[in-house]
């Protein structure tokens, strides 16, 4: 037995100075029976940071649903997996990269984009498609933001899309969706959440389980520095103030390239059979991979340092434990069969390098120069760290004035323009025009072209639809609520293209839960999560959690993003957003047949109204509640608009959601070459509730007019109200309601207002990436 | 019959390429590792769109040392049929079988969407089942496409019709604001002088199946098959 490296004597103070709490230290030296060395307190700081351990978030986490039969691996592995037919599956999950986006916005966002795409292929499958749920600061009106703050949120944008496009177009996965949110929260501490798709073979996935005493442990990949040391910790675990530019050190580098060998290599070698177990270096590097692995698989894992490829020398064994270097990965292989797998490994110019074996005593055991630098039970480690029930009260209320109606018979022309050129409803085409969205040719639907991204899954019939949502104006003013709602958009504008909501991943961004307030947010926002993915039947299959979103003791708003995947049994029944055809009717689907807003009452319309994109972007209020929601009303919808597609009886369908009708409506015309709605509504309620109020439970499609009885027949079967609206036309755009014009302008001065926004918006300058290809 | 798609580290369109010629079209098709040093057996060959060693250093700068290109030089000399698409274009102007040069695209950023080509030249073996003046719908998805030469360079293509393709408006007609990248006379696409090898900056291999926005692309590959199947009498 190796002495034991005792050359560092550490102290509560250490562990203080590493964000562990006294009982947490307590805790470490109880697992351990003796005070840790400085390598194990380094190894218990960073598994127990919250980035790791979930140690606020665990408790509330458990009321989610995330059983199901279409569910193959829930939360707990690196993706979730969902059944998907024909002996495949598909592998996805969300995840966040907020603060490194921060700090350094292109790396920050090219290695959140990395990360995910790791864990995809982990498992064994093939990443096929990436979308990005982005926050950031105002960049267009002056009067939302300080000068200097506009700027530099327009600073923000640019590196990030940068970093996106510069990671995902070399690794070659398709960018294919998303959305894009601007908020004045969100200036001091943007979002930047990535979730990724994978398909594998039923038969061909691989978990992060070390099996079978002696074999090998092996390091594959990029070498090891110091960069991206305490980024767990450090970085995605504490909140941000004046200083925290200088975190920069802790952001990791991508290199795409080393990540598409890293694929290529990897999915060649767990086809050949020689591979038991994989996990990507993520966050807490070789830590995390070599302790998780070995508390899945119940088993221990043995290391040495000194075998570990390196990229600077003189690294201590604390600093090549906590590396974030990227693309690198740590695989369990067959003894007997690790030279088979490091000439593989070298055919693709990588280093792989057995580092050590798995062993039955359950310990992670870390060597270097014959000296044993850390010694930990590997599943207390992973298993038995803290657990917060941290106090949870309401912030108080909003007492924010509501806002008005505008008097009935007002043109609402200008009111639409503003929405229409506000950088969250205008077009995003600047944006994903600098994303491959097309590499790998399945791409049925990509950015604009539905409500969801399609793709097609070659070799089958089949394709898989991807949304992500999350309204954080409406979750601050209701967590719960608002939470539903992101499940139900998400949910809906996959059944928009046609496919069936088949399960759920989120990414649940929120401040400092160890503010009450905050911890109440983020424990209604998972309760209505919860409530909402068992009423559409989409289980949470993973995701994460990410907290401390705040700069300066300011939280953004709490911004769940939900992910949902859709199945489309026929892949050429899928169904884009724009209008396809002259003369084709125009017919609102409203599934809230029970509820109808003439029924909700003035009171609780105006105070619905406040929180809509239009009454902040137009009337400057953002007040109110979020909408009322029936989930059964979005579950029905859902179903009608899942059969009507595969029946071939819709021309084109597009959820209503921000801006309400008239967005949707105009939308719906833009791209198309001069097609634009003509419609005629009619109600009690007031004229601009009707035209822009975002309830949920409604999509807009368009239907050759011969088929609207089957359509109606269809819709009657799941009680979904069926309200003939007006006609596809050529180059004017009209709403009237009650007979009086609302709305009228030429269709080309819309689109042009639209498409152009976010480009003026930006004033758009050169980018400082590194881009080639 | 037989097509060879090369595969270097960084190829990302390898499997696209390969799924046009051995799907779509239904023609054996396969794989060839840059290690290799022969192109034995096959009678044409495709380079892949990606990013080649990472595109570190400059497009297809380390790519052209690969072992592969020797063969690849020594099969296009020969006459075999030789296509680059996107970053297969770079890497054969790198390796001098191709003139010009590319720059950065004026907007200085990646560039991602549908763009229309016209068909320049029916004298080579990917172009020759088009009708003259022929307009594709084929997506681009490059950073650097902004294609450049010599003065004196640029005569001699429009001489001997080396330029195969040129970026213009969906009707055809020739139009500035067509260019997506600011190319050098809205080039898309050159071939050598013999024509037996040509590169092009869009990807008609991402355009093959309505399903997926266009089949425009695919009278590039069907010209390859008339080529080598007229060829294929006089050869046997």
């Amino acid at each position: 037995m190796p002495a034991m490296d005792t050359d560092l004597r550490v102290t509560e103070q250490t562990a203080a100075e590493h964000g562990l709490t006294l009982e947490e230290y307590a805790r470490a030296r109880q697992i351990l029976g003796r005070d840790p060395t400085l390598t194990e307190l380094g190894i218990f700081s960073v598994m127990w940071s919250e980035h790791c351990s979930y140690k606020s978030s665990r408790a509330h986490l458990k009321r989610l649903p995330t059983g199901g039969p279409q569910v193959i691996e829930g939360p707990g592995e690196n993706a979730g997996v969902v059944d998907i037919g024909e002996g495949l599956c598909a592998v996805f999950k969300i995840e966040s990269h907020n603060h490194p986006s921060f700090v350094e916005p292109f790396q920050g966002a090219a290695t959140g984009v990395g990360g995910i795409l790791r864990d995809i292929f982990t498992m064994g499958a093939r990443p096929i498609a990436v979308l990005d749920s982005l926050r950031f600061g105002p960049i267009g009106e002056p009067a939302e933001a300080a000068p200097e703050l506009v700027a530099r949120n327009r600073r923000l944008v640019e590196g990030v899309i940068g970093g996106i496009s510069f990671y995902g177009n070399c690794f070659g996965v398709p960018t294919v969706g998303g959305e894009i949110g601007f908020e004045r929260c969100y200036s001091r501490n943007p979002l930047v959440n990535v979730l990724a798709l994978g398909i594998a073979r039923r038969d061909g996935l691989f978990l992060a389980q070390a099996h079978g005493a002696g074999n090998p442990v092996v390091y594959v990949g990029a070498r090891t520095g110091r960069d991206g040391i305490h980024g767990a910790s450090l970085l995605a675990s504490a909140e941000f103030n004046e200083q925290s530019q200088e975190k920069r050190p802790n952001v990791q580098v991508g290199d795409p390239f080393m990540e598409k060998l890293l694929l290529e290599a990897c999915l060649e070698a767990m086809a050949g059979g020689a591979v038991v177990a994989i996990q990507d270096m993520g966050a807490a590097g070789l830590t995390c991979s070599t302790a998780e692995m070995a508390s899945r698989g119940q088993a221990g894992i043995e290391i040495d340092l000194g075998l570990v490829p390196r990229r600077e020398s003189g690294m201590t064994p604390y600093e090549v434990m906590l590396s974030e270097s990227q693309e690198r990965m740590l695989l369990v292989a067959r003894r007997g069969r690790e030279s088979e797998l490091i000439e593989l490994f070298k055919k693709w110019g990588l280093d792989a390098v057995a580092i050590g074996q798995v062993t039955a005593d359950g310990m992670l055991r870390v060597l270097e120069g014959g000296r044993v630098v850390a010694e930990i039970p590997a599943r207390p480690l992973c298993e038995e760290g803290p657990v917060y029930a941290r106090p949870a009260a309401p912030p108080p209320g909003s007492q924010a004035p509501l806002a008005e109606f505008a008097l009935e018979g007002a043109n609402l022309g200008a009111g639409l323009e503003r929405v229409l050129a506000s950088p969250a409803v205008a077009s995003k085409r600047w944006v994903w025009e600098q994303y491959d969205t097309m590499v790998r040719t399945n791409t049925l639907l990509g950015p604009g072209g539905g409500d969801a991204a399609v793709l097609r899954v070659k070799g089958t019939r089949r394709a898989l639809a991807l949304a992500t949502d999350g309204n954080g104006r409406w979750c601050k003013l209701d967590p719960y609520v608002g939470a539903m709602h992101a499940v139900a958009e998400a949910a809906r504008n996959v059944a928009s293209t046609g496919a069936r909501p088949l399960a759920a991943t989120n990414c649940l961004n929120f401040g400092n839960p160890e503010k009450p307030e905050v911890m109440w947010q983020f424990s209604r926002a998972v309760d209505g999560i919860a409530a909402a993915c068992l009423a559409l039947g989409t289980p949470i299959t993973g995701g994460n959690v990410s907290f401390y979103n705040e700069t300066l003791g300011e939280p953004i708003d709490p911004t769940p993003i939900v992910g949902i995947l859709g199945l489309l049994e026929d892949a050429e029944a899928a169904l884009g957003m724009r209008f396809r055809q002259e003369g084709d009717r125009i017919v609102l689907l409203d599934g809230d047949s029970a509820a109808t807003a003439a029924a909700a009452g003035r009171a609780t319309l105006a105070r619905e109204f406040s929180s809509s994109e239009y009454a902040k972007t137009h009337l400057g209020v953002v007040a109110g509640a979020p909408p009322a929601i029936d989930l059964a009303a979005e579950k029905r919808l859902i179903d009608a608009l899942v059969e009507l597609a595969g029946s071939r009886l819709l021309r084109s369908a597009h959820d209503v959601s921000e801006g309400g009708l008239a967005v949707t409506l105009a939308e719906k015309g833009f791209g198309t070459g001069g097609l634009a709605a003509q419609v005629e509504l009619e109600g009690s309620e007031p004229a601009e509730w009707a035209v822009f109020g975002e309830r949920g439970a409604r999509a807009v499609v368009s239907v050759d007019g011969r088929q609207l009885a089957r359509l109606s027949e269809v819709a009657a079967k799941y009680n979904v109200k069926v309200l003939p609206l007006g006609r596809v036309a050529r180059g004017e755009f009209r709403i009237a309601f009650n007979g009086r014009e609302a709305v009228r302008a030429p269709a080309a001065d819309l689109e042009d207002l639209w498409t152009n926004a976010l480009a003026r918006a930006l004033a758009v300058s050169p980018p400082r990436s590194r881009m080639n290809g | 019959m037989k097509f060879g798609v090369v595969v270097f580290p960084g190829s990302n369109c390898d499997h696209d390429a390969y799924h046009a010629i051995g799907n779509v079209l239904g023609q054996p098709v396969e794989f060839i590792w840059h290690q290799s040093s022969t192109l034995e057996g096959l009678d044409a060959v495709i380079l892949p769109g990606g990013f080649a060693y990472g595109d570190y250093l400059r497009t297809g700068a380390i790519a052209r040392f690969s072992p592969v290109m020797g063969a690849v030089e020594r099969f296009a000399r020969s006459g075999g049929p030789v296509l680059g698409i996107c970053n297969g274009f770079q890497i054969l102007m790198e390796a001098g079988l191709l003139p010009g040069a590319m720059l950065r695209n004026r907007g200085l950023r990646f560039i991602c969407r549908h763009v229309w080509i016209r068909v320049e030249t029916t004298g080579t073996p990917f172009t020759c089942a088009a009708r003259p003046g022929q307009v594709l719908k084929i997506p681009i998805a490059h950073s650097d496409g902004n294609y450049t030469a010599e003065p004196e360079t640029l005569r001699d293509l429009e001489r001997h019709g080396q330029i195969v393709f040129r970026y213009v408006a969906p009707d055809g007609r020739e139009d500035p604001a067509a260019n997506p990248n600011g190319s050098l006379g809205n080039i898309a696409g050159v071939s050598n002088r013999e024509g037996n090898v040509v590169g092009l900056m869009p990807h008609p291999e991402r355009a093959v199946e309505a399903a997926i926005g266009s089949a425009d692309g695919l009278v590039i590959f069907r010209s390859l098959v008339e080529s080598l199947t007229r060829q294929a009498p006089a050869t046997a």
